[in-house]
């Protein structure tokens, strides 16, 4: 038996050694690549919602087939961990040519070298589809190193019925309501086991800052150089509204606090809340997930002194390190064109950077499930001071995100609040 | 000094257990139930068990847009030559480790100790380009290879303990029979670790199955992607996910852990009693 045993032991040792020859051998052992014969580029795509991914993979294999001598090899990555990902790869020397992420989170790969300038990679027909203001947020030491294609604004998703029985009328596409008609609508909505609305704050920092542009709320201010977070009246507003609808006219639901937007969804769809401010791609949920009858409408942003929002449209980068930017731009321009944006839009539903995508897709979708306000709410949509700033990803996470947190859960006044946010900037900006 | 208990006392325990089994188990039951559930199913305000109009829609996409059973296979591979070298690796360590002390001994145990305190973000890059010098960047070979050094230290510690616990006599007595020195380890020492051995093997086969990280770092070509990176995919931004096919796909990552648990338990809780009790 015991023979029998260590028999065994040897035939695992030998399969062992043998199994791992051959695991050596599925993999492409390095980054040799033949001298001869197609371009190849590598393409890091975050895409993750069905319908954006089926639109990517289209893309990439309709390029692949109408240009056999520059191949492209479609990598999927996901939006958790492309952090650390990517910055591996650049410390490492093998980054994807071509890799999609987003503005706010491309400045600190762009800083570092690792990202190449697109400005003169791409025609001056591609760049003129997209507005200045976007460019700028893909834009930093005066280097364009992302292509911005893809917008998120906040808007206002609502059960028609609800609005229909408090007899609360739905703005026009182009026109939505300001902060004290929002605010005064959720409270009409509002009535035992109703909320008007659910304020879905479990990440609020990004949030209240791309909203605080509503009335020129900034928080951070460069000066000679120097960048300090000031918090001011303008800055007080968005908060000080949300935090008097939880506690003051109880029009939002405070059990909302610790939820991500898709959370909402259940008590949405249940009826206990009237209205979810939110991203325009939660429509994509009320299209695949609302239950049958339930009548939803998408309501334009809210308005203060303007109806602007802070812009972090996702991008499409070149790596310095390629050995083929020409050939990973020239594919940027057919992956981005109008009608290409518009799909991969529709797919993530999302807006699309591109004019003329824009659109496109309102015509291709005649304007339905929102896209109307989507469109338009594009226009809107600008760089934000805190997403030029430097230490803001460790303000938010150190500072910003418990003080919004305390400050929404009613631990904390708003001048303390204030001062927190502050003191976290003289921390992280010193 | 204790009484026999008492029916009702009887009847509470198994109540008892019975709850903490449901508790224990209830997050598998909810993952078998949401992997079963169409889209409108999984935003219930009031969600039920047992899905209403059950579906393997889940499952479908979960295969078809991320290619699980590729991934699935990845793993399984990498999970297998992981555990079974870890074991050949640490066997022979932990013997000497446990049966020769010497002052070298002790400062290998200590710098095996110590190799634990460096966090994995630390080493991920110099791997990384170590890997890619010897050609082992983007294979599973390189994988399986930092799967078992990551492993080893605990694996060493763990088996040192049920070498320890082998008395020496027994060897002993087997040399004053005349068995040589490997007689003495195949026929004496090596039955006697086999429970040892069966538990390292579940801990390093587990952890190279669950771990995500390297993985993530080193596999570049699609087709190599490992179960948790592909699983990984069907998170998106802020933590919003998708949660039937994502539900249907850690099924599938959750049954091989299982099944090779439920074979090699019996073993494990044996080798755990060997490992614990001081001969």
């Amino acid at each position: 038996m015991l023979r029998t045993r260590f028999r065994r032991l040897a035939a695992a040792t030998a399969v062992a050694v043998v199994g791992l020859g051959m695991l050596a051998a599925c993999g492409d052992g390095g980054d040799d690549e033949a001298t001869s014969g197609p371009v190849k580029l590598r393409f890091l795509s975050l895409a993750w919602q069905k319908e954006s991914l089926q639109a990517n993979k289209d893309l990439v294999a309709k390029w692949n087939a109408e240009h056999p001598d520059i191949q492209v090899e479609y990598v999927q990555g996901d939006w958790n961990s492309v952090h650390d990902q990517l910055l591996t790869s650049f410390e490492g020397g093998d980054a994807p040519d071509i890799v999609h992420y987003e503005a706010a989170s491309i400045g600190e790969f762009s800083k570092q070298g690792y990202l190449a300038d697109v400005s003169d990679l791409l025609s001056d027909d591609f760049k003129g589809q997209i507005d200045k203001g976007i460019w700028d947020t893909a834009t930093f030491d005066g280097k364009v190193t992302g292509v911005p294609f893809l917008l998120e604004s906040q808007v206002v998703i609502a059960n028609k019925k609800l609005l229909d029985a408090a007899g609360v009328t739905v703005p026009p596409a182009d026109s939505g309501w300001t902060w004290d008609e929002f605010q005064a609508n959720a409270q009409k909505l509002t009535k035992p086991g109703q909320y008007g609305a659910a304020w879905a704050l479990k990440s609020p920092t990004n949030r209240v800052l791309n909203l605080a542009l509503n009335f020129d709320g900034k928080f951070f201010y460069t000066d000679g150089g120097r960048t300090e977070v000031k918090v001011g009246d303008a800055e007080k507003e968005v908060p000080k509204r949300i935090h008097d609808m939880l506690y003051t006219a109880k029009s939002a639901s405070p059990e909302a606090l610790g939820m991500s937007g898709a959370d909402t969804l259940p008590g949405f769809f249940g009826g206990k809340y009237a209205m979810l401010p939110g991203s325009v791609s939660l429509r994509q949920q009320m299209v695949e997930q609302a239950p049958a009858g339930f009548e939803w409408v998408t309501l334009p942003p809210i308005k203060g002194q303007s109806s602007l929002q802070a812009a972090n449209p996702q991008t499409l980068s070149i790596s310095e390190d390629s050995k083929h930017k020409k050939q990973a731009a020239q594919f940027l321009e057919y992956f981005l064109n109008p009608t290409n944006m518009a799909a991969l839009a529709k797919g993530d539903w999302l807006v699309p950077t591109g004019k003329q995508a824009n659109e496109e897709l309102v015509k291709l979708t005649g304007g339905k499930q929102g896209w109307d306000v989507a469109a338009d709410s594009a226009a809107d949509l600008t760089v934000a001071p805190f997403q030029m700033a430097d230490g803001y990803p460790e303000w938010k996470t150190k500072y910003a995100t418990p003080a919004f947190q305390q400050y929404f859960a009613n631990k904390i006044t708003l001048d303390q609040l204030a001062t927190q946010l502050v003191d976290g900037g003289k921390q992280v900006l010193r | 000094m204790f009484g026999k208990p008492s029916r009702t006392g009887r009847t509470l325990q198994y109540v008892a257990l019975a709850g903490y089994l449901i508790f224990l188990g209830f997050p598998l039951i909810w993952l078998l139930s949401t992997a079963f559930k169409p889209p409108r199913e999984l935003v219930r305000l009031h969600p039920t068990l047992i899905p209403t109009n059950p579906t393997l829609q889940n499952f479908v996409q979960a295969f078809t847009e991320q290619e699980l059973g590729r991934a699935a296979l990845n793993s399984l591979q990498v999970s297998l030559a992981s555990a079974v070298l870890t074991v050949l690796v640490a066997m022979p360590a932990s013997y000497a480790l446990a049966r020769f002390r010497s002052k070298l001994g002790t400062v290998a145990l200590g710098w095996v100790l110590l190799s634990q305190l460096f966090p994995f973000v630390l080493l991920i890059i110099p791997i990384f380009l170590v890997l890619r010098q010897v050609g082992l960047a983007n294979t599973h070979a390189g994988l399986v290879l930092i799967y078992v050094v990551w492993a080893l230290p605990f694996a060493l510690w763990m088996l040192q303990g049920f070498v320890r616990n082998i008395p020496r006599e027994l060897e002993e007595a087997a040399s004053v029979d005349g068995a040589t020195r490997a007689q003495v380890l195949r026929r004496v020492v090596f039955p006697l670790l086999a429970p040892g051995l069966v538990a390292t093997a579940l801990f390093s086969f587990i952890s190279a199955w669950n771990e995500f990280f390297f993985a993530l770092v080193l596999i570049k070509t699609p087709e190599l992607a490992t179960l948790p990176v592909a699983l990984a995919r069907f998170v998106g931004i802020e933590g919003t996910a998708r949660l039937g096919p994502l539900a249907a796909g850690s099924l599938l990552a959750t049954l091989p852990s299982l099944i090779f648990f439920a074979f090699m338990q019996r073993r494990l809780s044996s080798g755990s009693l060997a490992g614990a009790v001081k001969g």
